[in-house]
């Protein structure tokens, strides 16, 4: 008897999991990250690899680090509401291209546009982990300081742009 | 007007649900023979009702009735006839009308087909198809109401998503649901099992044809997914490990194992509490699948409109069917008994590896799917730390998937050949050696043939020729049997079963070969192109002639004129585009393709660089068709099985049995007069 109420427990602890993130949402996660310093990172760039993005570079000014790759489907969905964004000029937008390969990456930026200043490669993840990347695509609003003032998980879409992301920076550049 | 009885349709088609997921069980239980009879009509009743909703919300769509919100939200003036009509699918709420009319559809195959069935056994069936119809019923009555109205109306509407004008996913989520909502045939048969406690080879022979056909709606739905996300995502390629793609991937794993678990209860009366498992898992990662893509708890770019009260309800729902589902299982399952003894080495033994590899394959998809949720929700209660928050896309799944596959086309080769009940391992040694010979052997060789050695497709042509080879030394031992007659005759005496079997088999051989060649062959480069210039990529010399303006029904489009010639003589046009819809403004790539048999040249259009040049993307991709070509042999082999004459005869012999019973036993069934009609009939 005992075996055969296997599968109704594992089937239990599922529905567990599945209840805590109905409530959770996936956009919301908090980050421990928030109002502490960036990682420093300096990571070759993606399409001249002589070429560093370091974050030493961009003291001063307020960036966005959006997280990307070609294998993420949802950063296709995200794709052309940063590449509008970036027309605007309102910020720069820099790409860390996550767990990927260079060619693949290049292929798709070539393909469907680029909105990044510069992407740094990240072929391993490891800049990605200090981050505490979770779920591609994520976007980091770096201030002046280098510090984490805000970071959205899941794709962009114009309404987190007028809602989250523009106002913010605003307020950021004074 | 025509909303409204769209809407009432359905209010209709609740109340026979609820009768149906009712009396007829009940009536199954308590020996009422009046209450058992009501399964069917009350069945096809819900059937027209159903269907009149759909037409209704067709009609809107098709009428540009955008005084009915979700029309307004899907639909647009200047969307084609046929975008409008596969529109009705394009959102939540029209999906899940879909998903409902799949049903009704397949409960009316059920009445239709079931007349040699125990009435007991129908009522049943039907009485769990009616529960579940229960539930989605007031799911899109209660939380997502198709024909809800938006007043004033809008003057236009906000048109479909522009990834979903296309004829390849105009049909895919049909196709789909048919398998998703198919193997609830399979599960209520599995329930009905249980309730009567009476799980023998019969009921398996019984539930292996609707399991077959779903599955093989599902090959084909998931094949047209891929075929989609190839030339509209695509960049090329052909799967994406995305969450909605594991959901329905999830199933056909399952179904799969199932469909090969059946055989052995059927064959042999072995597996029985096991494949009344499979068919209760496969359904039930079918509603997992409508939960995750409709609750919106990962996030995909098929996952519109979602809605936390909408995830809430389904996931009730889930944990009613499910749960309950497997607390009969635990409850009757141990009386089913285990049914003949095999030994260790023996075709139950390599099937219930195959089962186990299925399983496991599906459990790690699973995995990898729920595995952002899970750990979400292990930081949230504070059991993991922020720092443990991962990642999964294609390299898990990859990493995970290939060596579980790798083992089953192993067994592949060597099941369909062992014998039931007890094999010798020397014995299978010997009647394997050549094959195995002749595949490495080929395996060996081929790359180099292809272009150059690399281990991946070395692997890939092995587990090929493994399978090709193997098929056709089974083909042979039978056609040797009788050596006398002509050979097509002997063909044609093949059991259809077996010949089903066989093909499916190939076509997973197929599939390997387009996925290792495309893999390790694929030739492709990214250029910047002015008007004039010439780049060759797989022995064809590309040309690219400028781009020109066109205008669509609803669209803006850059469209690309690219010569093709071959040893200097032009062999074709190519018209990659670039579209804007002029409603949502979001710009789509069309690749040109042009398909061959062993070769795709696939033409993209990249961005504008200046002084009229673009950056073009051109591709050799060989034996990509392969892919799918292989998935549509696969649901042939399903098509061939369940022609196989023996369900036939069975069905004769089992509905003149009944009817004898009928004749002879105290209690005058009220069906009888259903069984003589089916009787003149045939």
């Amino acid at each position: 008897m005992m075996r055969y109420l296997v599968p109704l427990a594992v089937f239990v602890v599922l529905v567990g999991f599945l209840w805590k993130g109905l409530q959770l949402n996936p956009g919301e996660v908090p980050s421990p990250l928030i109002d502490k310093p960036a990682p420093a990172f300096s990571l070759p760039q993606l399409g001249d690899q002589t070429q560093k993005l370091a974050t030493a570079d961009l003291r001063g000014k307020v960036w966005l680090l959006n997280v990307w790759a070609s294998w993420c489907e949802s950063c296709r969905a995200e794709h052309p509401v940063l590449l509008q964004f970036a027309k605007t000029g309102e910020v720069p937008i820099y790409g860390l291209d996550y767990k990927d390969s260079r060619e693949d990456a290049s292929r798709w930026l070539q393909q469907f546009g680029n909105p990044y200043v510069a992407s740094g490669f990240d072929g391993d993840g490891q800049v990605g982990i200090d981050y505490g990347v979770y779920g591609v695509p994520e976007t980091y609003i770096i201030d002046g300081n280098g510090v984490i003032r805000h970071k959205h998980i899941g794709p962009i879409t114009v309404q987190v742009l007028q809602d989250e992301i523009v106002p913010l920076v605003r307020k950021l550049k004074g | 007007m025509i909303p409204e009885i769209g809407h009432f349709a359905l209010i209709v088609a609740l109340c026979m649900a609820l009768v149906q997921g009712t009396l007829p069980i009940i009536g199954a239980a308590r020996g009422i023979p009046r209450w058992m009879a009501l399964a069917r009509p009350v069945a096809q009743g819900q059937f027209v009702f159903v269907v009149i909703a759909y037409a209704c919300l067709t009609y809107a769509f098709i009428h540009s009735d955008f005084s009915v919100l979700y029309v307004a939200e899907h639909s647009n003036s200047a969307l084609p006839l046929i975008y409008r009509i596969a529109g009705v699918w394009g959102g939540h709420e029209g999906s899940l009308l879909l998903w409902i009319l799949m049903l009704v559809i397949w409960m009316l195959a059920v009445t239709v087909f079931s007349r040699h069935l125990p009435e007991e056994m129908v009522a049943r069936v039907l009485g769990v198809m009616g529960l579940v119809a229960v539930g989605f019923l007031s799911f899109i009555l209660f939380t997502s109401n198709p024909f809800e109205r938006l007043l004033p109306a809008a003057p236009d509407g906000q048109d479909l998503n522009p990834l979903l004008q296309d004829p390849g996913l105009a049909i895919h989520p049909p196709m789909l649901y048919m398998g998703y909502v198919g193997f609830s045939v399979a599960f209520a048969f599995a329930i009905a099992a249980l309730l009567g406690g009476k799980l023998d080879a019969t009921w398996a022979r019984w539930s292996r044809p609707w399991t077959t056909v779903a599955w093989m709606f599902l090959t084909c739905g998931i094949a047209l997914g891929s075929w989609w996300s190839y030339y509209v995502l695509g960049w090329g390629g052909w799967w994406f490990w995305d969450p909605v793609e594991n959901a329905s991937f999830m199933p056909w794993l399952v179904g799969t194992a199932l469909i090969h678990s059946l055989a052995v209860t059927e064959k042999r009366g072995s597996f029985k509490s096991w494949t009344v498992l499979l068919a209760i898992f496969a359904f039930s990662l079918s509603l997992l699948g409508t939960f995750l893509v409709r609750s919106g708890v990962l996030t995909s770019v098929h996952s519109f409109a979602s809605d936390p009260k909408r995830g809430l309800f389904i996931l009730i729902f889930l944990v009613i069917v499910v749960g309950s589902s497997l607390l009969l299982y635990a409850w009757r399952a141990p009386k089913v008994g285990l049914g003949g003894s095999f030994a260790l080495i023996s075709r139950e033994s390599l099937l219930l590896a195959n089962n186990v590899l299925f399983a496991v394959a599906a459990g790690s998809v699973l995995l990898g799917t729920l595995a952002p949720l899970l750990v979400d929700a292990l930081v949230a209660v504070g059991v993991l730390g922020q720092s443990n928050k991962i990642s999964v896309g294609a390299p898990y799944f990859n990493t995970v998937f290939v060596p579980i596959m790798v083992f089953a086309v192993f067994l592949m080769g060597v099941g369909p050949v062992a014998k039931w009940k007890k094999a010798s391992v020397p014995e299978l040694a010997v009647r394997i050696r050549w094959g195995g010979a002749v595949a490495l052997i080929v395996a060996a060789i081929m790359p180099f043939i292809l272009g150059h050695w690399s281990w991946l497709v070395s692997l890939g042509i092995l587990m090929a020729f493994w399978i090709i080879v193997t098929v056709a030394q089974g083909m042979m031992e039978r056609l040797r049997v009788h050596g006398d007659r002509p050979w097509s005759e002997r063909l044609l005496s093949l059991p259809k079963s077996f010949l089903g079997m066989q093909l499916a088999h190939l076509g997973v051989a197929v599939f390997i070969l387009g996925v290792t060649v495309i893999g390790g062959y694929e030739n492709g480069k990214d250029v910047r192109m002015e008007v004039g210039d010439t780049v060759e990529v797989g022995g064809y010399t590309f040309r690219f002639d400028g781009v020109i303006d066109a205008t669509g029904p609803n669209y803006e489009a850059s469209r690309g004129i690219i010569s093709v010639f071959k040893n200097g003589t032009p062999v074709m046009e190519l018209n990659p585009e670039k579209r804007v819809y002029r409603v949502q403004r979001q710009p789509m790539t069309i690749a040109a393709i042009d398909g061959g048999f062993l070769r795709h040249l696939f033409v993209a259009l990249g961005e504008p660089v200046g002084n009229g040049a673009w950056s073009v993307r051109v591709y050799y991709k060989p034996l990509v068709s392969w892919i799918w070509l292989g998935c549509v042999m696969m649901a042939l082999g399903g098509l061939l099985a369940i022609s196989d004459r023996r369900y036939r005869t069975l069905a004769r012999k089992q509905r003149e049995s009944l009817q004898e019973q009928s004749g002879t036993a105290n209690v005058a069934l009220p069906s009888a007069p259903v069984l003589t009609r089916a009787e003149v009939k045939s």
